[in-house]
């Protein structure tokens, strides 16, 4: 069975390291594995999509549209940008936080985090919403948020990986000092989603 | 010699090899690595910069793999290491072909000795390009054999073909991936050790001095050999026909290239496509043309639609055919309005045309999605380019002036609120274009912007050209000691080379003097009321005056201690927000608010600040 995973954030915010070990992890299974990213002209700011694609039967780089079994949003209106790849009653795994991109400060274009979640809501199979920020200061870094994603998309139970395949992964790729605290975000990630399932997560919102 | 038959190849195939999850780029470096490459050069380009660096990163010191200052010189060095029978391969991005065609045209005619591929990376979109230029087309042009594959597997593979190729002609030639062979990631199998290539030595001959006479014969050998090479690729296993059960039955026809030919495969693959009759026809050498192969493709059909990206190349190589042997087959694509004449494809395009041409149903319509944010590419939170061009911008306020750009990270300096860049044609234009516009128009005060890197790739000769003819402008460098937008490469005024070595930093206030521009000041542009008094008395000069702005770009320097706002003294201006345009402040709570994990430290914002609200660093 072929899998497609989309991974949509912020330039920054760690999207690409997450397909890359959901690709290791993958291939550490003796999956076949493809990735493409579709990156703006900046490093930081512009919109990043990670395209993650498992299995026998993949030709394109990039996964076709009405295709993805999940979406990881790294942020709410990324996520929205993406829902076309998702498939009918695909899952939606995203981050609360809203970035607003510098346009947004300069005037020409707002909107609401709320907003976009509702509409992931009524467009997706399932939702799973997660606090990025706070897992990320309970770990210590910002920069954790990727892992966290990737907890809570195995917990939403589409990821066809198990934690256990995810944590070795990120003990192959990422360097010695922040295993640990990666380790501690993948469980945490995980966790929220969890709380969320038996309806315990939604009251951030 | 081809994929097959010869010895390397037969390694690859049958010998110990190992799993690697690996980018386009990573797999042409392994490739060539694999395939005994002795020499490697280039220029970084979007989307070609990885290979090279693969190459260094995985060097055991038998490679010398140089950063040349700019494409025509990475083509020349390597043309002299492939006289001396080195295999070399030498990487640019399409545009910077158009910067090697001097060399790569005659070298056509010369020829070489060691087996030398140039990487011409395309970029369909175009992503992050000037141009879309084709180099399929070049590759016609200049009668060059060209390689494009379809996968980062088929690249791997087709680096020992595109050598053996090389040798077995005495000519260089082209692979030509797009952005998605090189920036795609795959599971792959690659051998597990190189190769060695021999290098015999350079003799002397007077082959390797080219003269109108020896021009005359070669061209009639160059014209010779091209339809034995296109003969020889017929057979060549990566182009290909594919046709179902009863092949008679089938009357149309698909002919693909590079990735088109991967969405085309997961077109038909769909189980919507199931059941289809069609020819389908893979071309991974576009030129020379393997003629014979297409015509057992086009034999019983009556119509062809060709998926391909860029230039209707493979469509017009069709219509010869079909010209040229009275066929009467309709050939459809982009000379046929089927297929879209600029941009990328993608699996919905693709299937988009095919599901027409062939009768089946149109693909879903994407449902409607609220309005989302656009997220143009910004200058980094601590960009010392936005100091640079904010100081140029105040110190010419209530004067008439031009500002023209060039290709680099500061042409994110078009953007508003900064509104920097009036011009930007090509690598080194500025300087050049600045000019141009100062004799038609004296009485504007008339800029060049141009980064370090660009200034040693093609800035110095627009600078020679502005002293010699009198040009009255003012050249603006911005060096942020990097070569930024491409990811950080080492050029000649950083001292670092790719061998690891380093050597005598190249200094640009010194190249201006020797050119005679007097009195270069190099200013810290994070000092806003220096770095705009610097511009004032710079742009008063008469004649070519010129301004070093030096800082180095964040992504090589550690963060300075961020920025903060005090909310009881911040009136709610926006003055930071709108003068500036940095990424890390936004309005919070009618208030302005530095994003902690973004801001810099770089400090302009608290000097643009009227109340004196922004406040932090030491």
């Amino acid at each position: 069975m072929d899998m497609n995973f989309i991974l949509a954030g912020v330039g920054g915010q760690g999207t690409i390291l997450a397909s890359k070990l959901l690709a290791q992890a993958a291939m550490a299974k003796g999956l076949r594995v493809r990735t493409a990213e579709t990156i703006g002209m900046a490093q930081r700011g512009g919109c990043v999509v990670s395209h993650v694609r498992i299995g026998e039967n993949v030709h394109s780089p990039m996964v076709p549209k009405h295709s993805a079994g999940l979406i990881i949003g790294f942020e709410p209106a990324e996520a929205v940008r993406c829902l076309p790849f998702l498939k009918k009653g695909g899952v939606v795994v995203v981050c609360s936080k809203a970035i607003r991109p510098v346009t947004s400060s300069l005037g020409d274009s707002s909107y609401e985090a709320a907003a976009m979640i509702s509409f992931l809501e009524t467009n997706s199979g399932k939702l799973i919403v997660i606090d990025g920020d706070k897992i990320c200061s309970d770990c210590g870094s910002p920069k954790v948020l990727n892992v966290a994603l990737l907890g809570a998309a195995f917990a939403s139970g589409d990821l066809g990986l198990s934690i256990d395949e995810i944590g070795a992964a990120i003990r192959e790729r990422v360097s010695a000092a922040y295993i640990e605290m990666n380790q501690k975000a993948l469980a945490a990630g995980a966790r929220a989603a969890e709380a969320q399932a038996s309806g315990n997560g939604r009251n951030f919102l | 010699m081809l994929y097959g038959q010869s010895e390397s190849i037969f390694v690859l195939r049958e010998g110990i090899v190992m799993q690697k999850f690996l980018m386009g780029n990573e797999a042409i470096a392994w490739g060539a690595i694999h395939a005994g490459v002795n020499l490697v050069c280039g220029y970084p380009g979007t989307p070609s910069t990885e290979i090279l660096e693969t190459v260094a990163k995985n060097n055991d010191g038998s490679i010398y793999v140089e950063w040349s200052v700019n494409e025509k010189a990475a083509l020349e060095v390597a043309a002299g290491a492939s006289y001396a029978g080195a295999r070399t391969l030498v990487t640019m991005k399409q545009v910077g072909l158009n910067v090697a065609s001097d060399p790569l045209m005659s070298l056509a005619y010369v020829g070489i000795n060691g087996g030398m591929v140039v990487v011409t990376a395309d970029d369909p979109g175009p992503i992050s390009s000037q141009t879309e230029q084709d180099t399929r087309h070049f590759a016609q042009f200049a009668k060059i054999p060209v390689f494009d594959p379809s996968s980062p597997e088929e690249a791997y593979a087709m680096m020992a073909d595109a050598f053996a190729l090389s040798e077995k002609y005495g000519i260089p030639v082209f692979l030509r991936p797009t952005t998605r062979i090189c920036h795609g990631c795959a599971s792959m199998e690659i051998a597990d050790r190189k190769t060695p290539h021999k290098i015999e030595g350079f003799e002397k001959d007077p082959k390797w001095t080219i003269f109108p006479g020896l021009s005359y014969q070669n061209h009639k050998q160059i014209e010779a050999r091209t339809p034995v090479i296109g003969s020889e690729f017929s057979s060549y296993p990566f182009n290909h026909i594919s046709c179902g059960d009863h092949p008679e039955k089938v009357t149309k026809g698909i002919a693909a290239g590079g990735v088109s030919y991967e969405y085309t495969r997961e077109t038909l693959g769909r189980s919507d496509a199931s059941g289809t009759r069609v020819k389908v026809m893979k071309i991974a050498t576009p030129h020379p043309f393997p003629e014979k192969l297409a015509l057992e493709f086009l034999d019983g059909l009556t119509e062809v639609m060709v998926i391909e990206e860029l230039d209707p190349v493979i469509e017009r190589e069709l219509l010869i055919l079909c010209g040229k042997f009275h066929l009467t087959v309709t050939i459809r694509g982009k000379l046929t309005g089927d297929v879209q004449n600029a941009g990328e494809n993608s699996v919905e395009s693709v299937q988009t045309v095919l599901h027409k041409y062939l009768g089946l149903p149109a693909p879903d319509r994407d449902e409607e999605l609220p309005k989302l944010p656009v997220r143009p590419p910004v200058l980094c939170a601590g960009c010392p380019h936005r100091a640079s061009f904010y100081a140029v911008k105040q110190a010419m306020k209530g004067r008439k002036a031009v500002f023209s750009g060039d290709i680099g990270c500061y042409t994110l300096g078009n953007a508003k609120p900064l509104d920097m860049v009036d011009t930007c044609l090509c690598m080194g234009a500025g300087i050049t274009i600045a000019q141009g516009l100062g004799h038609v128009e004296p009485d504007v005060k008339h800029f060049a912007f141009i980064g370090d890197s660009t200034f040693f790739a093609s800035g110095i000769t627009g600078v020679v050209n502005a002293v010699y003819n009198q040009a009255d402008i003012t050249i603006i460098i911005l060096d942020n000691s990097t070569t930024a937008m491409t990811g950080h490469q080492p050029h000649p005024g950083t001292g670092k080379t790719m061998m690891g070595n380093i050597s005598d930093k190249i200094s640009i206030p010194a190249i201006l003097e020797a050119i005679g521009v007097k009195d270069v000041p190099a200013i810290n542009p994070m000092n806003l009321a220096i770095a705009t008094e610097a511009v004032e008395k710079a742009a008063a000069a008469k004649g070519v005056s010129a301004i070093i702005f030096k800082y180095p770009c964040i992504a090589v320097t550690k963060p300075l201690p961020a920025f903060k706002i005090n909310r009881d003294d911040c009136t709610g201006c926006k003055i930071c927000i709108s003068e500036l345009g940095c990424p890390a402040i936004s309005m919070n709570d009618m208030k302005a608010y530095i994003d902690p994990s973004l801001c810099y430290g770089c400090s302009i914002c608290a000097q643009v600040c009227p109340c004196k609200a922004i406040k932090g660093g030491r």
